[in-house]
């Protein structure tokens, strides 16, 4: 489990995150959602470290980033597992030595218990076979597939999706949305997803907190999401008319219930 | 002038995170091979191609200006073989390789930067200065000597080329030349220039890389930047060992 209390970040004077609170439950995906600008980045960003708010607490499992040294923070990453909006595959590496990657750097299991574990994790996200290529051979969700791979190869306890399905077709969206959910419950891991995709939203917003201009605005569940009255957040999720008329249709049946 | 210190500043920053213990050796000595394959290995035959070629228009326009009677054609050999020895195998060919390796680390790593690598690497916990730049500035500065050493044999294998092409430059004397008041310490000066011209070559690209924000763009900025700077360091670093070791 992640808790952040009352995390403040601001940029020259500007006020990009405003005393956020909120926590992203374990085996369960957690999903950020807001416009772009919203502030969504820089919160995950923080979450991870990458940028130390001006005040706060982000705590994992009781454990404060904030206040951690250098080799603790160290020490916790390898707990963390991160899926980049672009995959960020090392070009140089095939598929397999990608994956191989993390546990060549911290692993002591032998040679023969990596591969092992590698081609495990290869065949979780439907990949066998496909280890012996480059990252410039294979299509985009293969590249995100070989990425969540390498992000579970070392059995993350926290999992980090920027922009899961961005530059993705529906079909293979829903995929990567699946494939992200079923190894968060099978691997019980703390996940939190960071997207636009309102196909994500409904499909698995275990949890899902909208942040507008800075300010957590809302929080709950993809059911609540249905049934919720505030406008902001209508807005943002039902902006097309497709949505809208599954609201319709949604609060129609929950009504006649 | 703050700007260039800031700068400086961060350079010496990505050094001191770069040169640091490896977390892991195996993969720090693979990372090596690999370095030392693409960077100098794969320099050698455009190395062999500028010295032959440069070695050989240096003894032809010697032998062309040094026309007077009083100067023994020996001079031309003699000649030849200094200016390969002190300043061409190492300054000039070092120069040529800023071009080549530099552009080629700095756009290696800015790329890394631009889609989100080595912000991978670090999400993982690991020092991704160490992993990226260590490897490189060993790896060239391990393999740059054997370059020198090369380009010192080719650039004057030209030269006896075009001694037996060139009429007014008979072979006897440039052979005679070559072996006239031959001081073997330029050999380890002109090396001892290389390895330190290495080292400047490749963090200063590193450091461009490294720090590339942006796009595509970006990082075709950074590997030019790597190469004008490092260039222009070499030069700098040219002149104060010439005054330390031979002046």
């Amino acid at each position: 489990m992640i808790e952040l209390r009352n995390i403040t970040k601001s940029f020259e004077g500007r006020t990009v995150l405003n005393d956020i609170s909120c926590t992203f439950e374990k085996g369960k995906t957690n999903l950020i959602i807001g416009r772009s600008g919203s502030g969504k980045t820089v919160m995950v960003k923080n979450v991870i470290g990458l940028i130390k708010p001006n005040k706060g607490e982000i705590l994992y499992d009781g454990r404060d980033l904030i206040k951690m040294n250098k080799k603790e923070l160290n020490m916790l990453r390898r707990e963390m597992g991160m899926l980049f909006q672009g995959s960020a595959l090392f070009d140089s590496m095939t598929v397999l030595e990608n994956v191989m990657y993390p546990l060549e750097m911290f692993s002591d299991e032998s040679n023969k218990e990596r591969l092992k574990r590698a081609e495990f994790c290869l065949e979780r996200v439907s990949l066998t076979g496909s280890g012996h290529l480059y990252p410039s051979e294979i299509s985009g969700g293969m590249m995100k597939r070989a990425a969540i791979a390498r992000a579970i190869s070392l059995n993350p306890k926290y999992l980090f999706c920027d922009e899961p399905n961005s530059g993705l077709d529906p079909k293979t969206s829903l995929i990567i949305d699946d494939l992200i959910h079923d190894i968060t419950q099978e691997f019980q891991m703390t996940t939190v997803i960071n997207t636009h995709d309102m196909n994500s939203v409904m499909n698995i917003g275990d949890k899902i907190i909208f942040i507008k201009e800075g300010v957590k605005e809302w929080e709950g569940s993809k059911d609540d999401v249905i049934l919720s009255t505030n406008e902001s957040l209508n807005d943002f999720v039902f902006a097309s008319d497709l949505f809208r008329k599954v609201k319709e249709i949604e609060l129609d049946e929950h009504k006649s219930k | 002038m703050k700007a260039s210190l800031h700068k400086f500043g961060e350079y010496v920053l990505l050094m001191n995170k770069a040169i640091s213990i490896p977390d892991r050796w195996s993969m720090f000595f693979k990372q090596l091979i690999k370095e030392i394959s693409k960077l100098g290995v794969d320099s050698l035959w455009i190395v062999i191609i500028i010295s032959i070629f440069i070695g050989t228009v240096i003894a032809i326009q010697i032998s062309l200006n040094i026309s007077s009677p009083l100067i023994p054609k020996f001079t031309i050999g003699y000649t030849t073989r200094e200016i390969i020895l002190l300043e061409f195998s190492s300054s000039i060919m070092c120069l040529i390789l800023a071009g080549k390796v530099g552009s080629n680390i700095a756009s290696e790593i800015g790329t890394m930067r631009v889609t989100e690598q080595i912000d991978a690497m670090e999400i993982m916990g690991v020092n991704s200065a160490n992993f990226l730049i260590l490897p490189k500035v060993v790896g060239l500065m391990l393999f740059i000597p054997v370059l020198v050493i090369f380009s010192m044999f080719t650039g004057i294998v030209g030269g006896y080329l075009a001694s037996m092409i060139t009429p007014s430059l008979p072979t006897s004397a440039f052979e005679y030349g070559l072996q006239y008041y031959f001081n073997s310490f330029y050999v380890g000066y002109s090396i001892l220039k290389s390895v330190i011209y290495a080292f400047i070559i490749s963090s200063v690209a590193s450091y461009f890389g490294y720090n590339a924000r942006g796009g595509a763009l970006d990082v075709g900025k950074a590997s030019t930047n790597a190469v004008v700077m490092s260039s222009i360091m070499i030069l700098l670093a040219d002149v104060i060992m010439t005054q330390l070791m031979l002046a």
